[in-house]
This record gives C-alpha cells, sequence and structure tokens, in this order.
C-alpha cells in the first residue's frame, strides 16, 4: 500500500529480500541505503561484495532532489563498480517522486533528466540503459518493475506466439499473463486496439489492491469475472504459476466456452512457464 | 443524474448536517464519500468559511442535503451559500456541477436554529480524536443538541470519533478506549444539561479505511423511510437463495442502503467496497462504450454490469445491477 510507506525508515546499509518468481526464479533484491557515508563503504570496503555477479541494477533518482550533483557523483561511482566487476549487467534507471512534478511537465522534466544523466553515463562506459518515470502513486512503478521482469523472463518470445495463438483460436482481444506472486505483466497477446496503454499496469494494480484486501479475511484470491454491456473480462489460475486474463466484447462467445479453452491450453503453457 | 435547475422539492429532502469543531475533518469526509477524492489529497482542502449545502442524489434511495458548516459557526451570524428560497443544493456525486455559482449577496440568508434544524435531520457532530482534551467540543456538542431538540425532538444524533488513524491509534484496543472514554463523557454532560433522553450514537471513523463510509451508510439508513421493506426483501433473498449474506449499496458512493438481519462483518463489508472499485475501474479500461464520433459515451456501470469473484477458502462475492 503507497500510503503505508511514510512509516518506512530510512534504509541501514544494505537490506536483502527475495522474491520468488515464476516459481523457481529468486530474485535476489539488495535494497541500498542511499545516504553519503553508506556510498563510501559501497565504493571503498564492501566493493567487491556489492558489485560482484550483478545481474540487474536499478538506481533511482529523485526528480525533485536538491544536489544532483552529488547524485550524478553517486551515479557515476556505481557505473565505474559496474563496469569493473559486472560489466553484463542491465542497467535501469528510475526518475522518482514525479507525482511531485505538475503533471503537464513531467515528460519534459522526465526527457530533460534522462538527458542528462545519458549524456554523462555515455561519455565515459558503453552501457545501455532503460529510463523509466515513476511514483508510488500511480501505475507507473508497475510499469517499470514489468519493463524490468520482462528482460528476465526466459522464453518471452515462444510464450507470446502461444499466447498469440490462443488468443486467435478463443477469439478473444486480449490475453494478458500475469506472474503469480506480483502480479506483474509476463506477457500479452492483443487482437483489438486499445487506446490505453498504461491497461495492463493499471490491472495489475487494480488486482493487487483486491489481493490485500483479500488477505484480511485469510482468504486468497482465486479468479473473477467482470462485464458490462460492452465487455466480459475474465481472470483466472492459469499454470501453477501465472494468471491469465482474458478479454471478450463479442457477446456471442460465452465465458464457459473461453474457460474450457483455457483449461485445455494449461498443460501446453506448463511448458514455457512453469 | 444531473439536474442542473435545483427543484424546489430538493429542500425538502433530509438533512445531513456536518458540524464540529474546526479542522476536524467535516470537508474532507465529504470529498472522500461522495467525491472520490484520494485521502492523501484532502491535507490540501482549505477550510470552509460559509455553510456549504449540496445535493446527494445518486439513486431513487439516495437522496439528502448535505450541510457542511464551517468549525466557528454561530446561530444567526453566519449566512449560508446556495440559492435564495426553493434555489439551495448543488449536485454531488459522480459528477459535480461548477462550484460557487450564483452566490451574490442576494442569495444569502440568516441562519437560525429553525432554519437549520427545522426539517428531517441527522445531526453530525465531527471529533478530532487526535485533539485532546475534548472538553470544548463536547460542551459545544451539548449546546447543538439542546439547541436541535428544542426545534425537532425527532433530530438524530451521531459523533464521530474521527480521525483514529496515525500513530496514536495503531491498535484497536485505543480506538475502543476511547470511543468508552468519549461516551462516557457525552453521557455526563448530557446528564448535566438535563438531555439524558437523546440519544447519541458514536462511532469510530477514519478516511484512511472504510469505517467512514460504514458509519456515512448507518445514518443514511436512519433517513430513509424504505428500510424496513428493503431490509426484509433482502432478508428473503438470502434465504431463498442460501446466501451467507446480502447488500444493497449505492455504486457512486460505496455507501450500503440497506442489508440482510444477519450480522454485518467488517471485512466482509470492506470486501464488497473494494469488489465495486474492481468492477467500476476494470470497466473503466475495458468497458468504455463509443459512439459513432468515436467517443466516449454513456456509464461504465450499466444496466448488464456484473461480477463474480472467487476466493481459495470457497467464498464466492456476486455483483450485479438491481433495478432503480
Amino acid at each position: 500500500m503507497a500510503r503505508d510507506t511514510m512509516r518506512l525508515s530510512p534504509t541501514l546499509d544494505v537490506e536483502h529480500h527475495h522474491v520468488r518468481f515464476l516459481g523457481n526464479l529468486v530474485l535476489n533484491l539488495w535494497d541500498c541505503g542511499g545516504q553519503d557515508a553508506f556510498y563510501e563503504s559501497y565504493f571503498d570496503s564492501q566493493r567487491d561484495l556489492i558489485f560482484r555477479s550483478v545481474e540487474v541494477l536499478i538506481y533511482v533518482f529523485d526528480v525533485e532532489s536538491a544536489d544532483t550533483e552529488k547524485d550524478m557523483s553517486h551515479f557515476m561511482g556505481v557505473l565505474e563498480a559496474i563496469d569493473q566487476y559486472s560489466p553484463d549487467a542491465k542497467l535501469f534507471v528510475l526518475i522518482h517522486k514525479m507525482d511531485l512534478v505538475a503533471e503537464e511537465d513531467r515528460e519534459s522534466v522526465f526527457l530533460d533528466r534522462q538527458k542528462m544523466i545519458l549524456g554523462l553515463a555515455t561519455s565515459r562506459f558503453n552501457f545501455a540503459v532503460t529510463f523509466f518515470k515513476t511514483s508510488i502513486w500511480d501505475e507507473t512503478l508497475y510499469k517499470a518493475w514489468s519493463g524490468i521482469v520482462y528482460q528476465l523472463v526466459p522464453n518471452v518470445k515462444a510464450l507470446e506466439e502461444q499466447l498469440n495463438s490462443l488468443c486467435e483460436i478463443c477469439g478473444a482481444n486480449e490475453m494478458v499473463l500475469f506472474e503469480r506472486a506480483t502480479f506483474l505483466v509476463i506477457a500479452h497477446a492483443t487482437h483489438a486496439a486499445h487506446s490505453d496503454v498504461h491497461r495492463f499496469e493499471k490491472i495489475s494494480n487494480i488486482i493487487k489492491q483486491f489481493k490485500l484486501s483479500c488477505g484480511k479475511t485469510q482468504a486468497q484470491f482465486h479468479g473473477m469475472e467482470v462485464g458490462n454491456s460492452a465487455f466480459t473480462a475474465y481472470i483466472d489460475l492459469f499454470t501453477s504459476n501465472t494468471y491469465i486474463m482474458v478479454i471478450l466484447s463479442d457477446s456471442r462467445i460465452h465465458t464457459t466456452t473461453t474457460q474450457i479453452n483455457v483449461k485445455a491450453a494449461r498443460a501446453a503453457f506448463e511448458a514455457f512457464v512453469p | 443524474m444531473i439536474s442542473s435547475v435545483p427543484q424546489l422539492t430538493d429542500l425538502t429532502k433530509p438533512r445531513i448536517l456536518l458540524m464540529g469543531p474546526r479542522r476536524s475533518g467535516k470537508t474532507s469526509i465529504l470529498r472522500v464519500v461522495f467525491q472520490k477524492m484520494p485521502p492523501h489529497e484532502t491535507l490540501f482542502l482549505e477550510s470552509t468559511h460559509a455553510v456549504d449545502i449540496r445535493l446527494a442524489n445518486n439513486n431513487p434511495f439516495l437522496q439528502f442535503q448535505i450541510w457542511d458548516f464551517p468549525g466557528d459557526f454561530f446561530f444567526n451570524r453566519v449566512s449560508r451559500n446556495g440559492g435564495e428560497g426553493g434555489g439551495g443544493g448543488r449536485e454531488l456525486g459522480g459528477s459535480m456541477t461548477q462550484e460557487g455559482e450564483g452566490e451574490g449577496p442576494k442569495g444569502r440568508e440568516l441562519l437560525d436554529e429553525v432554519g437549520v434544524f427545522g426539517a428531517p435531520a441527522a445531526l453530525v457532530f465531527v471529533l478530532d480524536a487526535q485533539d485532546e482534551p475534548y472538553h470544548e467540543a463536547l460542551t459545544r456538542l451539548v449546546d447543538l443538541v439542546a439547541r436541535g431538540q428544542s426545534v425537532n425532538p425527532s433530530l438524530h444524533v451521531v459523533v464521530f470519533i474521527h480521525k483514529v488513524d496515525g500513530d496514536l491509534f495503531l491498535s484497536d484496543e485505543h480506538k475502543v478506549d476511547c470511543q468508552r472514554d468519549v461516551q462516557h463523557r457525552i453521557a455526563q454532560e448530557l446528564r448535566d444539561a438535563s438531555l439524558e433522553h437523546v440519544e447519541v450514537s458514536c462511532f469510530l471513523t477514519s478516511i484512511y479505511d472504510h469505517s467512514i463510509f460504514e458509519a456515512f451508510s448507518k445514518i443514511v439508513q436512519r433517513l430513509t423511510h424504505q428500510l424496513p421493506v428493503m431490509e426484509n426483501l433482502l432478508n428473503y433473498l438470502i434465504s431463498a437463495c442460501k446466501m451467507e449474506k446480502s447488500f444493497l449499496f449505492d455504486v457512486v458512493s460505496r455507501l450500503y442502503l440497506a442489508t440482510d438481519s444477519n450480522p454485518v462483518d467488517m471485512q466482509t463489508y470492506e470486501m464488497c467496497v473494494d469488489m465495486i472499485d474492481v468492477v467500476v475501474d476494470v470497466s473503466c479500461i475495458y468497458g468504455v462504450k463509443y459512439d459513432a464520433k468515436g467517443e466516449a459515451e454513456g456509464p461504465v456501470y450499466d444496466s448488464d454490469s456484473s461480477s463474480t469473484i472467487h476466493l481459495s477458502n470457497g467464498m464466492v462475492l456476486y455483483l450485479r445491477e438491481v433495478d432503480e
């Protein structure tokens, strides 16, 4: 819950978290404290420990930071260490707390900042960096995490092909696969154009909130069906580590048929996403 | 649902009168319950300077005037906003009409006890639980009760022990203690003023959870004449369909207008409210209908809206539209 973050205290040194993703893919998350004193030890005594065998670096900039110069020098220090110990790491930069910037300025502030960071980084290093603008108050954070996780899912291309044919068979407008524990998007097939590019992140956000409220009653969310006169959305457990969402707008297709089709496809999909 | 010209009949609708000390959270409550303002944004609300009358007109069973008073309101001294005579009231609910229109000195009139309490009404006194001691606020409450009773003996009196959130109220025990303390003191003050016959009910509320919706639902139910009929119908429904619990909701405000006679479990209610959020939010993404020009048309929550949610403990939540 976003508002509960107010109670968080500053991270001391490095906090380790594990997230089990798609069953057997364990992400070790190292949450590194951002105070100056910690940076000194990251760059110095802990350098080897922190920066060796890094698969993914997610660096978070505060968009409202008062001291961008210091932020940049820290970032350059990190890049230098990554370049030395884990040159193959994938790099992501989040320009965070975007909610503090007026909505109409967000895009330009983001592009400015991106240009500045990229300019400095590429002058010395040869990394490809993916940028996201984020805020904990909306779906942008999911967008970022989905983008990051997408690059880590094996077989993602083959998976999308399979999903496309299932979508075709079911006559669905859209099918989306979500990771079970995090509800992040891992693949989608879209057969009817939709104007909202952030819709998957919004759905993730909506379902995650609802899962929290189910948790209070000691029950887990299994699946749901929602519809009005224009559409039916059907979300259900799919493979052992994913949920599937099917969007139908053709009122001649009964959801029971879709359920049977989806059920039949389950076994085949287990091979791609356990 | 939006009536641009306020009807004369609007002024005969029951009133919900929100009163209480300054900064106790009256306007925040209205914004959160009726205008879907995210709770953390209410921090930036300005204080209310004149009585603000709005109309809740979400469906045939939810028809009210809501009067938001300034904290320093004194009878006869402060004028109210809104049109003269029959014109009072602006729409609340899914869509708001523009604010502050047509408010000239001409449209103002002085308010006395009869003007405020002289119609079917519920007095909702909002008490800031984080602002101890409550002595001054409770004195004010008793004064209001005395004035209200003198013109309208059937006035409902409800106290919201508000802002029971944050660091001061982390445990339920704190909240219950606070409620007991306040209730006790109100009873004492009322006795001292020889008003012990007045029934005052207290609710613990916060805009950061569902408690404010639950409390507001109770007030709305008290002012609804059809309540016993609706409750009976729901009782038939659950016994005929072997359901555990049923709520009749106003989808726009998430208030429940009636429920069957089985006990209300707060968690079930919360889950139902969250379910409505899910249904409306998902429909806003995929259920928007377009007219020939490609523009969005009609409400996303329509007469065909329905939803089923399955949970791991075998519980099934079912939602559907019932006729207006």
